[in-house]
């Protein structure tokens, strides 16, 4: 664990991204197999489950200080960590275990199997055997939430330069349905065979926002466009008689979308289909709120009255595999004239459609039909080179997402709470109200939009304007108004003011508005009839 | 504790109605004795201040043409009906404790204090007595310095591998105080040390009174980074980041405070690396230091005072929370009252 500790050291003292992929390279090639495919996992996502309740280890690590519970509790939101706090907490660690991370992990994974005794003697002799970093970044394995501040990217990069196999190839390799104890490093990274993996999916090429108008794109000819359609991406994979659905976090999604199960019938083995998953009534001429799918997201099985209620189609966007082969790399207009084909067909019972492409000449057309986007419950449109090959991961230049502008709205700051991790000392969690007569009627949440500079001022605010403490929440003064952006509103009754908004965050703080001045909850009304 | 209890705080600060002075009173008075020379613990405006004798050329220093009387370490002065006396407080060069006794009765004003000795400050010293005011900074049990010693060979180590990269290193510590301790402390034949012009004032002035500390270079517009190479730059922690550092190209930043033990923080800062030292007591030290002094009755002035108050309490302590106007080691901005330079 101590080369580990090092190298999450390293990477946690640098900003600079170079540095980052030379430690990982480095650790890449000399840590012990079982350590680095561990490495690889942890970076990729695939964490170990929290595997013991955080309030016994609160117990716990305050028992081991010496400490008064309360007096623990009182630490953590400053440190704003729970790994973090326990790893301060504690008395000066021996440091003298040094298995390594891939042992460290099997004690983590083997906790739910003791009793609680056997459990908690577990921890502390891993408390007490380790240094303070290596207790940090066990506390963190243990918790689940471990990030070392390395992107998927990154880490492909370091294990590009690692093995000297390229990036790209890597990226897929590392795809699919497989943990440390499922495969080996040989297997995996090394004498991989891709085809071996019959559930295994590409990785998704990512568009980056367009700022400024299409114009620079160049001519509207070398271009298609389509609505960018609020649901799910996903890859639906029909390889050898198998059917698999993954999300775009690499997420087996399968059982949650039976209705696909019969795309097996229709569509030949050797496919592979880039779209988005969308809830969709037989005949509607748009699909169902993004709210409809959600409910559909959070289940692993899903009962009747859901199916019928929120029935799942897939837009197809793009055509991957064909007749078992990749098809990556052939220009997009070549890959849409096989998916429009092989899909030509279908019945309406196979719930495959394509994501229709839109028809403009100039760009001000196309402007035109992505001011619809919103009443066609679509984000706004997809810019796609025709003669671009799918990439993978988020690459600059090929393909962009347009969306509409965003729905605004002034609203008053009435409650804050600090924040986490990076943000932890920061008050960066606020509550928004609009007005309503005298009273103020909370109506969301947000947390990002403002810069460091803005949140250390607020921060600095929201001490001297405290009115009321609620346990971390403070009740601040209701002065200031802040321009809320949203991507979408939708009614809920769970909500006091009755709506609920997709994706709001802060755009502007309006230092110039007098909170007298915010928006009302009638406003807010007028966006629900007018958007919801 | 008496009736008449020998310091009660007012809106100027806190009070000894027995003597009719203020100890690091926040609003202008007549008569105010300073514990230490930090922006918000020596304010301007009073009309006398007492002080120790190396606490007084920065206050000079800083505060300009005042009326400033000399004390030395644990000489007693009469006055109206209070004895007083200044003691150790381990902060930096020239802090004191200042202790006040008024008909038997002993009440003592900690300032800021550290319990490790830094090589640079009069050691601390426990000093008995019935009532102990004091700060709390750092009082939480999260906060734990490790050695001074460790701490320095950090900073040296991270230096070297700055020099053998070829990189400046650029490390933010105050002004008064921390940057003196790192001077005196690390080890100058690794190469130049370049220093930011509110550091090199306060080094001059430290300098001015016998207190020995390396040679080092004030940046100027005029300096060349390339004319010292391996350099370390001692700055102000708010010059890092900004356009002053730009001149030093691809430097590596490190920010010398307690804040640092937190990773947030660190990482907020976004400084490359975070030194943890700090010129106030740990949590450890915070305990220790009131177990020694025998005092019943605490009182806690800034820092974490609602937590540590009950902590006390629970210990056994009469302890309560005096309002104060002091800083501290700031987390955001400069901290110690210390202005932007």
């Amino acid at each position: 664990m101590k080369r580990f500790a090092r190298l999450f050291t390293a990477l946690d003292q640098t900003t600079k991204t170079n540095a980052k992929v030379a430690a990982l390279a480095a650790y890449l090639q000399e840590a012990p197999e079982a350590d680095r495919l561990w490495t690889v996992a942890l970076l990729s996502g695939r964490r170990p489950k929290r595997t013991v309740t955080s309030t016994l280890l609160r117990e716990w690590a305050a028992e081991r200080a010496g400490l008064p519970l309360w007096l623990f509790e009182e630490s953590y939101p400053i440190v704003g960590d729970l790994a973090e706090t326990i790893a301060l907490i504690l008395p000066e660690g021996g440091g003298s275990d040094d298995r390594p991370l891939a042992e460290w992990i099997a004690v983590i994974q083997a906790l739910p199997k003791m009793d609680e005794v056997e459990r908690k003697a577990t921890i502390l002799a891993a408390w007490d055997g380790q240094g303070p970093v290596e207790r940090f970044v066990f506390n963190k394995l243990m918790t689940g939430g471990f990030r070392m501040g390395v992107s998927q990217k990154l880490m492909t990069r370091a294990l590009a330069q690692a093995t000297g196999i390229d990036e790209p190839d890597l990226a897929h390799r590392l795809m699919g349905d497989w943990t440390p104890q499922t495969t080996t490093w040989e297997a995996l990274i090394v004498a991989h065979d891709p085809s071996a993996d019959l559930s295994r999916p590409y990785p998704f090429y990512l568009a980056y926002q367009l700022d400024a108008g299409p114009e620079e794109l160049g001519a509207p000819e070398d271009w298609a466009a389509e609505y960018k359609w609020d649901g799910i991406r996903g890859q639906l994979v029909l390889r050898g008689g198998e059917h698999h659905v993954w999300s775009r976090g690499e997420e087996l999604m399968t059982d949650r979308f039976p209705e696909l199960a019969v795309t097996r019938d229709f569509v030949p083995p050797g496919t592979v289909i880039d779209g988005e998953l969308l809830a969709w009534e037989e005949g509607a001429d748009a699909p169902m709120s993004f709210n409809a799918l959600q409910k559909r997201i959070g289940r692993k099985t899903v009962p009747k009255a859901l199916l019928r209620d929120a029935p799942v189609v897939i837009r197809a966007y793009d055509l991957l595999e064909w007749n078992g082969e990749d098809i990556r790399a052939r220009p997009f207009d070549d890959r849409r004239a096989l998916l429009d084909a092989a899909l030509a067909d279908l019945p309406p019972e196979c719930p495959i459609r394509p994501s229709p492409l839109l028809t403009f000449e100039t760009w001000d057309a196309l402007a035109a039909l992505r001011a619809e986007s919103r009443e066609r419950q679509a984000e706004g449109v997809m810019l796609k080179r025709r003669a671009s090959p799918y990439l993978s991961g988020r690459k600059k230049g090929d393909w962009w997402k347009w969306k509409v502008d965003p729905l605004m709205i002034d609203a008053v700051m009435i409650y804050a709470q600090q924040g986490h991790g990076r943000r932890a000392n920061l008050f960066t969690d606020f509550t928004f109200a609009v007005r309503d007569g005298e009273a103020l009627v909370p109506f969301t949440k947000a947390y990002s939009g403002l810069t460091d500079a803005e949140f250390r001022k607020i921060t600095a605010w929201v001490r001297k304007n405290t009115l009321e403490r609620y346990g971390p929440v403070r009740q601040v003064k209701p002065v200031h108004v802040f321009e809320i952006a949203f991507e979408g509103i939708q009614k809920s009754p769970r909500h006091k003011s009755g709506v609920a908004l997709r994706f709001p965050r802060m755009s502007r703080w309006r230092l110039d508005k007098p909170a007298e001045e915010a928006n009302t909850l009638d406003d807010l009304k007028d966006m629900l009839a007018a958007y919801g | 504790m008496a009736s008449n209890p020998v310091l009660t705080v007012t809106d100027k600060g806190i009070y000894c109605p027995a003597g009719d002075f203020f100890i690091d009173p926040w609003r202008p008075v007549d008569r105010a004795l300073i514990t230490h020379g930090h922006a918000d613990h020596a304010r301007a405006g009073h009309a006398r201040y007492l002080a120790t004798r190396a606490a007084a050329p920065v206050m000079r220093h800083r505060l300009g043409d005042i009326r400033l009387e000399e004390i030395e370490y644990g000489e007693v002065r009469t006055i109206g009906d209070a004895e007083v006396s200044y003691h150790p407080a381990g902060h930096v060069p020239g802090s004191a404790q200042v202790r006040v006794e008024v008909n038997g009765e002993v009440w003592v004003v900690s300032g800021d204090y550290k319990t490790e000795a830094d090589g640079l400050s009069e050691p601390f010293e426990p000093v008995r007595c019935h009532a102990f005011v004091t700060e709390c900074t750092f009082g939480l049990p999260i906060f734990k310095w490790d050695p001074q010693a460790e701490v320095i060979a950090d900073i040296n180590a991270w230096w070297a591998a700055n020099q053998a990269a070829g990189r400046v290193s650029v490390l933010g510590a105050y002004a008064l105080g921390k940057a003196q301790r790192i001077l005196a402390n690390i080890d100058a034949s690794q190469g130049p040390i370049l220093t930011h012009g509110a550091v090199e004032s306060t080094n001059d002035v430290l300098r001015g009174q016998g207190i020995a500390l390396p040679e080092t270079i004030r940046v100027t517009p005029e300096t060349k980074p390339k004319d010292h190479p391996g350099a370390l730059v001692l700055a102000t922690p708010s010059a890092l980041g900004t356009p002053w550092m730009r001149r030093f190209g691809a430097a590596s930043s490190a920010f010398a405070s307690g804040w640092m033990r937190m990773r947030g923080v660190r990482r907020r800062r976004s400084a490359d690396r975070g030194f943890v030292m700090s010129d106030h007591a740990d949590w450890d030290g915070l305990n220790a230091a009131i177990r020694e002094t025998g005092a019943e009755t605490v009182l806690v002035t800034h820092g974490y005072t609602s937590i540590f108050r009950r902590w006390l309490e629970e210990q056994g302590y009469d302890a309560r929370i005096v309002e104060t106007e002091y800083e501290g080691e700031s987390l955001e901005g400069q901290g110690e009252g210390e202005e932007a330079a």
